[in-house]
Order: C-alpha cells, then sequence, then structure tokens
C-alpha cells in the first residue's frame, strides 16, 4: 500500500467517524486468521467459532458500555465487579428455578443497581471522593454484604431465563443481539440526547460545564447510575448462563478492571470528554478475538494472562505514543 | 529563599505551633484512636510486644504503601505491586528450590525483577504515554500470568528458613522486649530511607512538582520521564520486600500479594495522598498502611466476621477521604 492511500484512508475513517480502534481490531482479526492457518486448525472464520466468540464478549461487552458512561464523564466505576456478584446471586436466590418470579428478581436487582449507582455517583459529586477510591469503597461494602451472606451457589435461574443466556433468534444468539441494542441505544444517547452532550463537556472540564450552567452533579450521578444497570444486565447474563449464582462470579472475571481496559483500548480518554461506545464494542471484541485465538492456538491458560497484559498495554500505546499530552 | 525564612522568624511561637498542628495529618489521631479502641478491648495489644506483633503484621503493607506514595505523588497509580509482591514468593520458593546456600543470589534475581518490572512500568507511563492505571494493570495481568505459569498453577516446594527469618525471624535476646522481628527492622531501615529520599532530598520536591503540573516542572528543567521511571523502580522495590517479608510470614502462596496493590493505594490515601499527584507524605502514608492493619485487627478482637471487615474498610476509606474533600473545600 502506497503512503497516499493509507493517507486517504485515514481520511477517509476520519470522515466516517469510526474509531480508530477499529484498524486494530482489523490487524487482530487479521493476525489471528493467519496465526490460525499456520499454526492452529484454521478453523478462526467458522460460522460456530465466530458466533461464540462475540457471545463470549457479550458479557464484558454490556459492562463496558456504562464504563465508558463514566469515563466519558471522567470517572471510573470500579465496582461493577461486585455488583456483577450480587446482581448474579440475587437474581438467583430470589428465582429459585420459578419461572413466575424472574419478573420480581429482574425488578429487584435493577433496584439494588440503581440504588448503588446513585450511591457511587452522590459520594463522587456531592463529597468530592476521588471516584477511584470512592467505587473501590462502595465494592468493598458490597464485597463484604455478600460474602458475610453468601458462601457459595445459591438457587437457580429457571429454564425460561436461561434463553436470555443460550436462545437464539433464527441463527443469532439472543445476547449477541443484547449486546448489539445495548450498544446502539448508548450511541444513539451520547450523539442525540441533550444528556450526551452534556456528559461530553461535563468530562472535557466539570468547571466550565458547571460555569455555564449545567448541573454537573446529576450529569455525573446519572452516568453512574446508567454504568451499574449495565453491571447488573451484566450479572443477569451471567447468571443465564450458570444457571445459578456464586459470589465470586462477578470478581474471578476480572470485569472491573477488564471493563476499564476495553473502554480505554476502544479509544475512550481515561481524562474523560473523548471517546465513546462504538469504540468500545471494537474494544471488547479484540479481547475476544484474543481469547478464541488462544484457546485455538492452545496457548497456555496462563501464558495467556501474559500475552492479554501486553496486548493492553501495546494497543492503548498505539494510539498514547503519539499524543503530545502527558498521561500520568 | 531568604525573604520566605525572615517571615517565618517573626511569627510568634503560639501561632507557629498552631500552624504545626494543623499540618498534622489527622491520620495520626485516627491510628492514637485505633489503638487506644484497641486497648480498651484487649490491653496485651498496647505492651511492647503486642505493638512489635502489630507492626511486624503490617510491615508489608506499610512498606508496599511508602513506595506506592512515590508514584502517587508524582501523579500515577502503581496497581502491579500485588502481582510483584505473589511473583517475589512464588520466584523465591521455585529459585531457592530447597537449598539454604541459595538464598542470597536469588534474593539478588528478585530484586532485579522487580526492578526491571518497574522501569518497564515507567517506561510505558514515561515514553510510551500509556496511563499508569492501564500500564501498571497490564502489568499485574503479564506478572500474575508469568507466576502462575511458572508454577504450573500450584506452588511447588517451601521456603527455607534463612528467607522465611526476613518475615518471622525474632532478633534475641535484646533488652526490654526480649525479642525484635527481623520485619521491624527492614520496616525502619526501608521507611528511613524513604522519608529521607523523599523529604531530605531534591528527588521528593521533583515528584511532587511532576505530580503537581507536570508540563510546569518540565519548563521548570525537571526530568520529568526519569522522575517518574524512578517512582515505578522505588514502587517496584518496596513490592520485592514486601513480597519476601509476607512469603516469611505466611509461605508459600501463589497469591500472597493479591489486592495488596488497592490496599497500598487507600492507605497512602489515607495518609492524606492526593490521587492525581502534587500532595502527599511518607511517614503519614505509612501511618495510613499501619492504621489500615490496626483496622483490621480492631474488627476482628470486636469479633465481627471477616466478610464485613471489608464492608466497614469499605466505609472508612470513602468517609476518610470525603472528610479531606470537604475540610479542604472549607479552607479555600
Amino acid at each position: 500500500m502506497t503512503a497516499k492511500s493509507l493517507t486517504s484512508m485515514r481520511s477517509l475513517m476520519r470522515d466516517s467517524k469510526i474509531p480508530p480502534v477499529y484498524a486494530i481490531l482489523v490487524v487482530v482479526f487479521v493476525a489471528a486468521i493467519v496465526l490460525d492457518a499456520i499454526f492452529g486448525r484454521g478453523q478462526i472464520t467458522s460460522s460456530t467459532i465466530l458466533t461464540n466468540m462475540v457471545v463470549r464478549s457479550v458479557a464484558l461487552g454490556i459492562v463496558a458500555m456504562g464504563q465508558t458512561f463514566v469515563m466519558l464523564a471522567a470517572s471510573i466505576d470500579l465496582s461493577v465487579a461486585y455488583l456483577i456478584s450480587v446482581t448474579a446471586v440475587m437474581a438467583s436466590y430470589i428465582m429459585q428455578g420459578d419461572p413466575n418470579r424472574v419478573p420480581m428478581a429482574v425488578a429487584a436487582v435493577l433496584g439494588i443497581g440503581a440504588f448503588v449507582g446513585l450511591i457511587n455517583g452522590l459520594i463522587v459529586s456531592k463529597l468530592k471522593v476521588n471516584p477511584f477510591i470512592a467505587t473501590l469503597g462502595v465494592g468493598l461494602v458490597l464485597k463484604g454484604i455478600l460474602n458475610a451472606s453468601f458462601e457459595n451457589f445459591v438457587g437457580a435461574v429457571p429454564r425460561s431465563f436461561q434463553t436470555l443466556g443460550y436462545g437464539q433468534i433464527g441463527p443469532i444468539p439472543i445476547s449477541i443481539l443484547v449486546l448489539l441494542s445495548v450498544t446502539i441505544v448508548g450511541a444513539l444517547v451520547l450523539s442525540r440526547t441533550k444528556f450526551g452532550a452534556h456528559l461530553y463537556a461535563v468530562g472535557g472540564n466539570v468547571e466550565t460545564s458547571r460555569l455555564s450552567g449545567l448541573r454537573t452533579d446529576r450529569v455525573i450521578i446519572l452516568a453512574h447510575v446508567i454504568c451499574s444497570l449495565t453491571a447488573v444486565l451484566t450479572g443477569l447474563f451471567v447468571v443465564s448462563r450458570l444457571r445459578s449464582g456464586a459470589p465470586w462470579v462477578g470478581t474471578d472475571g476480572l470485569y472491573d478492571l477488564e471493563s476499564i481496559a476495553a473502554v480505554v483500548v476502544g479509544g475512550t480518554a481515561l481524562s474523560g470528554g473523548k471517546g465513546g461506545v462504538v469504540g468500545t464494542l471494537a474494544g471488547v471484541l479484540i479481547f475476544g478475538i484474543l481469547d478464541t485465538m488462544f484457546n485455538q492456538l492452545g496457548v497456555d491458560t496462563f501464558l495467556k494472562q501474559v500475552l492479554r497484559g501486553a496486548i493492553i498495554i501495546l494497543a492503548v500505546a498505539s494510539y498514547t505514543i503519539r499524543s503530545r499530552e502527558k498521561a500520568a | 529563599m531568604a525573604p520566605l525564612s525572615t517571615i517565618q522568624q517573626e511569627k510568634s511561637f503560639g501561632s507557629r505551633l498552631q500552624a504545626a498542628l494543623r499540618s498534622i495529618s489527622p491520620i495520626y489521631v485516627v491510628l492514637i484512636l485505633l489503638l487506644i479502641a484497641i486497648g480498651t478491648q484487649n490491653p496485651t495489644f498496647l505492651e511492647p510486644s503486642g505493638i512489635l506483633n502489630l507492626l511486624r503484621r503490617a510491615a508489608p503493607l506499610m512498606i508496599l504503601t511508602a513506595g506506592q506514595l512515590f508514584v502517587i505523588v508524582a501523579g500515577g497509580f502503581d496497581l502491579s505491586v500485588g502481582s510483584i509482591m505473589s511473583l517475589t514468593v512464588i520466584g523465591a520458593s521455585l529459585l531457592i528450590n530447597n537449598d539454604p546456600s541459595n538464598t542470597w543470589w536469588v534474593i539478588v534475581v528478585l530484586f532485579a525483577i522487580g526492578i526491571a518490572a518497574g522501569v518497564i512500568n515507567g517506561t510505558l507511563v514515561s515514553y510510551f504515554k500509556v496511563p499508569s492505571l492501564i500500564a501498571t494493570l497490564g502489568m499485574l495481568l503479564a506478572l500474575r500470568g508469568a507466576g502462575l505459569y511458572w508454577t504450573g498453577g500450584a506452588p511447588r516446594g517451601y521456603l527455607t528458613d534463612n528467607f522465611r527469618a526476613f518475615g518471622r525471624g525474632w532478633l534475641e535476646p535484646v533488652p526490654w522486649v526480649e525479642r525484635f522481628p527481623y520485619a521491624v527492622i527492614v520496616l525502619l531501615v526501608v521507611s528511613a530511607i524513604l522519608i529521607y529520599l523523599f523529604h531530605y532530598t531534591n528527588l521528593g520536591r521533583q515528584l511532587l512538582a511532576v505530580g503537581d503540573n507536570a508540563r510546569a516542572a518540565k519548563l521548570a528543567g525537571i526530568q520529568v520521564e526519569k522522575m517518574r521511571i524512578v517512582a515505578f523502580v522505588v514502587s517496584a522495590i518496596t513490592a520485592v520486600i514486601a513480597g519476601i517479608l509476607q512469603g516469611g510470614f505466611g509461605g508459600v502462596n501463589p497469591d500472597a500479594g493479591d489486592g495488596f496493590e488497592l490496599q497500598a493505594i487507600s492507605a497512602a490515601v489515607l495518609g492524606g495522598a492526593v490521587l492525581l499527584g502534587g500532595r502527599g507524605s511518607v511517614p503519614a502514608a505509612i501511618a495510613g498502611a499501619l492504621a489500615l492493619e490496626a483496622l483490621f485487627t480492631l474488627l476482628n478482637l470486636l469479633g465481627l466476621p471477616k466478610p464485613l471487615r471489608d464492608a466497614v474498610q469499605g466505609l472508612i476509606i470513602i468517609g476518610a477521604v470525603a472528610y479531606a474533600a470537604l475540610s479542604a473545600r472549607r479552607s479555600r
């Protein structure tokens, strides 16, 4: 490819508003296909494996969308992993395998999620506690309450509820549709609503936004509530796959740190105000492709973690290295 | 500097005392209150041997927090320290290979691994401009994977007695307290070195300047990139020391350091450090770590179930930081 066509492709991508992370996504995907063809069984492009790849990304994907919202507001949420555990446990505890209790359970966990998000948002915006510490503290509180009340798998979800995790509409798994709808709704909220515009403003500069008459506290609180609700959705998805909830499902999935990594890989700035959910989707898919590729190549589980860590850094470095700004 | 010092001399003794009292971090008050509370529950904890025991148990976290502070004041986070601790324990058990004569070169190797991790962290943040949260998170995942890969998932071997001595050994006979834990000696030496580096050399002032305003620091002639790397290396070295102590104290355990990174950050913040840089003090951070450990001891004495201790810890961290944030706003 000549330098000229590369530049024209770049300007094309800029004009079409496709986040640059999609270039990385393509590179990773092509690399996965090539590596799989040489060292693996060459099946990575089969529809079963591709579908599985996306299904694997759903749990992380949904919560990463919410994480994008708080990070756009220059906040962060470290409590999501514990909230996912709480949701999984409470949902399966309330349902007890009875289809009639599904609505009650879903309403209960959504209520818990909204409350946790509200608390996070209030501590960050009204008490001015650094969001890292605030959500870490709330996470510890959730962890403590959860571990004091439950020790193992509790209850069960009815077969009908497992449709969320395993069902299909035609050839497409419902879970993928859920992830896509969350992404689309998120993208529309960010680009078409007043709240979306306010979110970018608050993340860009909270003081300027306040002086321009924005109720910045409300924006931050709403972002946290949205993030917690997506964590609840991920928790519901996880418990529908596992059929029962245990207090460690969220933390074992490392959903807190991985969702932050996916958002940053997707091009949203840690300092807020820049990025969006469409980029996050690519970040999540990159993780999904890597996982699938490592499985296809039979890479050792632990070595997989090493590579994953390295790739997260490399992906982020690939666009931070050009920026003049100083990131700490 | 000259005019500044004359102004200070003109102040009356009373107002200087008042200023000094106000500048004392509230964490010392919290720490003393916690110790009093522990004393009312069980007075033996406040005898010299009880205090030494508390210090011995708290030593890894206190040392780790002092190192973490260097990174925090420069405006970053170091999430990789817990996995460096775990890797230190794993590496020690595998490399020593049950032969006590290996201990010394193994310790050198462990420090080399830690320093390498710190240099990589710092380079990623300084030259590749990766946000430290992400750079050290990647390092956390990579090192955790590397440690488990090294052991094949399950810990093997055991730590020789001469290695474990740092964490669980005692110096005896010592007058007055009879025996003195090696871990506390390590704690005192490391704390003294870090306090000296941070508060009595240019290093600390330069780190504070970098964390306060990196651009201004750069224009003032500070080598911002190098300062950041130094901060991460200090943090990594304290993680290796903490790992050696923790390994001695708790034996081989592939997740010996898990969760320590967040505890260290919390402790530093309890000690008045401001996340994203520009403010912090090593003694206060160390006191923050001791207060956290004293809190665990107190909750234990009160008979609270272990999981609820997490909840109380969470509430107290939020409360302390909210208090600091609100009082900072009031004084402005």
